[in-house]
């Protein structure tokens, strides 16, 4: 069976745990942690990933800004990346998509809800 | 003699007029054998027939109530069928409720838990007002709030930590005053019914207000003022969430507070100690 691997970029501690206890629910799933941008692409070139979340504000390198740069490189051009974060607005979320997110989830998350959007697009049955 | 021959004659065909009745008559009864006989044998094909007609005729009544019987006792299974299928449906579908109602409690105690860890990994009292905020924006979903501590000199409550607000603006709240005050001072939560509602910030009266409680014991009271823009009101999910939270909450803050207090009292004995020995 495949191993997916997933990579979290968050700044908060308690928000990258809740993101990886819901997905440890998921068999095969290895998950790897950064707290800001500059970190994310830093463990991007380590290795090779099925998926991407990461939040907007962060210190350092925002997750927009890492989005783009993720999209410009030809190995993660068509990784699904899903941004979560507390800006509800419809031009941040507009703009995240523009960028190339596949996925805008807002904040309070609710661990089910992505752990069915992350079953989804990795075609996990 | 002629009269003799003549006698005779006549007898002679008086005879023969007798022979020729009776052939006719033994023809007769000959046909009216032959006749007789076709007649038995026609009534003994109708008495057949009649008895092969009844025989048939009897079967399919016999057959066609067993089968109505078989029918009956079908319809009886199908609507048993048909009654336990609608109840396998309603159990399906309390499950399926339930199974709903267990992922969320699941999901909520996973949060909780995941919070309850991170307020507890660190004695450190500014980290831990820190890992409050982030709890509080993570998975309340506020925008606008604030951790108020009572002062036990004063008898005061003061904001120590906040989120999207301006803390210089915040005034130092009395005991009673308020909804801050009075849930610092009864120590029940308060949620306002209706939190579209607010508009303007009241730094008196929020639409929300948990106590920080050690037991029976306030610490200090957890405001929010403003909700995320896509987080439009309190569920009592939430309610519980964060009523549970603002315990564990107020344990990790009590606890680092006396840990840095214990530290600085600490490193002065040890310079007193210091000071002493050389």
């Amino acid at each position: 069976m495949d191993e997916y691997k997933v990579l979290i970029v968050e700044d908060s501690p308690t928000m990258r745990q809740l993101i990886a206890f819901s997905l440890k629910r998921l068999k095969n799933i290895k998950i790897v942690e950064a707290s800001d941008g500059v970190d994310g692409l830093k463990k991007l070139s380590q290795d090779a990933f099925n998926l991407i979340i990461t939040d907007i504000n962060m210190p350092v390198m925002d997750g927009l800004k890492l989005v783009s740069l993720i999209r410009k490189d030809a190995v993660y051009k068509t990784v699904p990346i899903f941004i979560i974060t507390t800006e509800g607005g419809q031009e941040d979320r507009e703009r995240a998509m523009a960028l190339g997110a596949n996925a805008y989830i807002t904040k309070p998350i609710s661990g089910p809800q992505v752990l069915e959007m992350v079953k989804n697009y990795l075609n996990i049955k | 003699m002629d009269k003799k021959e003549e006698k005779d004659r006549n007898i002679f065909e008086r005879a023969e007029e007798f022979l020729q009745v009776f052939k006719k008559g033994a023809e007769f009864t000959q046909e009216l054998l032959k006749t007789n006989e076709q007649l038995r044998y026609r009534i003994l094909q109708l008495e057949e027939e009649s008895r092969t007609a009844r025989n048939t005729q009897m079967l399919p009544d016999k057959q066609y109530a067993e089968l109505a019987k078989q029918i009956d006792a079908l319809k009886e299974e199908r609507e048993e069928i048909n009654k336990r299928i609608k109840e396998i449906e309603n159990e399906n579908k309390d499950f399926a409720i339930r199974y709903v109602e267990v992922e969320e409690e699941n999901n909520n105690l996973a949060n909780l838990y995941i919070a309850s860890y991170q307020l507890h990994s660190t004695l450190d009292f500014k980290e831990v007002l820190q890992i409050i905020l982030e709890i509080i924006i993570n998975l309340i979903g506020a925008e606008e709030f604030g951790i108020f501590l009572l002062d036990e000199k004063t008898h005061e409550l003061k904001i120590m930590a906040s989120e999207g607000i301006d803390e210089s603006q915040v005034p130092s709240i009395n005991m009673g005053v308020g909804t801050i005050g009075r849930v610092a001072k009864n120590g029940e939560p308060f949620f306002l019914e209706d939190m579209s509602e607010t508009t303007k910030i009241d730094w008196l009266n929020p639409m929300v207000a948990i106590p920080l409680k050690i037991k029976e014991h306030v610490i200090g009271v957890i405001v929010i003022y403003k909700l995320l823009q896509q987080k439009k009101n309190f569920t009592p999910l939430d309610h519980e969430l964060f009523t549970l939270l603002a315990g564990h909450a107020a344990t990790a803050i009590f606890s680092s507070k006396l840990y840095s207090e214990s530290e600085r009292k600490l490193s002065t004995i040890q310079g007193f100690i210091d000071l002493l020995t050389k």
